[in-house]
């Protein structure tokens, strides 16, 4: 039931493949670590693909706002990719679908970074 | 005739496992009573929002106090109750996390994702601690 997190670069961009559930407790500290690690070495423009995220709870939620506010604090860029419908819906009902870049295709997500 | 409620009463440790196992019966119940995978998902992510509330904000993960969980079926709903041993709170004085100042924070979802998923959210202070109670109809047969 934990989380694993994989991070791989295309074209300037770190994508970090999430897999499992983004919940209180362990799920939330992966991601929390991987965002902070990645802002440590400079890497700012990062894509998260949740494509393989089961279940994001409301610490999740808040994980991943706060993913989001530490990259931009820094001068950096966000995107998320492949919500599954879960995901989706919690994110409308939350008010923040649009807060969020969320892109459907990982080729036009990167390209979607500024250059 | 209608059939007798059903109840069925948990006390458990403050701990994150007790918070995912919350989660697992009330999927479990949900799905005894006859409700959609959904509406399951939504009842299970309402009860693992109020167990988070109970052990992290309520009991604080203190050792020595625990969370009392109950599920109980009526013929036309479904009841969980959880309650904490905690210093309690003023859920009016929660912030809206929908509010453009708000939507940026870190936390503050949990009550208004209990509210989403369900038909009906009661907060009750007890002496010490919170009961919060959450109410889903039944589908209709």
């Amino acid at each position: 039931m934990s989380m694993k997190a994989s991070t791989r670069q295309v074209d300037g961009v770190t994508i970090v493949d999430l897999s499992g559930r983004i919940t209180l407790g362990e799920g939330s500290v992966v991601l929390r670590d991987t965002i902070k690690d990645l802002l440590s070495k400079g890497q700012k423009k990062i894509l998260l693909n949740l494509g393989d995220v089961s279940y994001i709870d409301s610490s999740g939620i808040g994980e991943l706002v706060s993913a989001f506010t530490s990259v931009r604090n820094q001068g950096g860029e966000l995107k998320l990719l492949h919500l599954t419908k879960k995901v989706h819906d919690l994110l409308q009902i939350t008010k923040l679908y649009t807060v969020f870049d969320v892109k459907d295709d990982e080729a036009t997500a990167i390209a979607a970074f500024t250059r | 005739m209608m059939a007798a409620p059903q109840r069925v009463s948990y006390r458990m440790e403050s701990t994150l496992d007790s918070v995912n196992k919350a989660e697992e019966m009330a999927d479990q119940v949900a799905a005894q009573a006859g409700f959609d995978e959904d509406t399951r998902g939504g009842l299970a992510m309402a009860v693992r929002e109020g167990m988070i509330n109970a052990i992290l904000h309520g009991n604080a993960y203190a050792p020595d106090k625990r969370v009392n969980l109950s599920f109980e079926q009526t013929p036309q709903e479904m009841i969980v109750t959880i309650s904490d041993e905690g210093h309690g709170f003023v859920p009016e004085e929660v912030p809206d996390p929908l509010a453009p100042e708000n939507l940026l924070k870190g936390s503050g979802r949990g009550i208004f994702l209990m509210r989403a998923f369900m038909d009906e959210v009661r907060f009750r202070k007890l002496e010490p601690g919170t009961e919060i109670t959450l109410i889903k109809r039944l589908p209709q047969q």
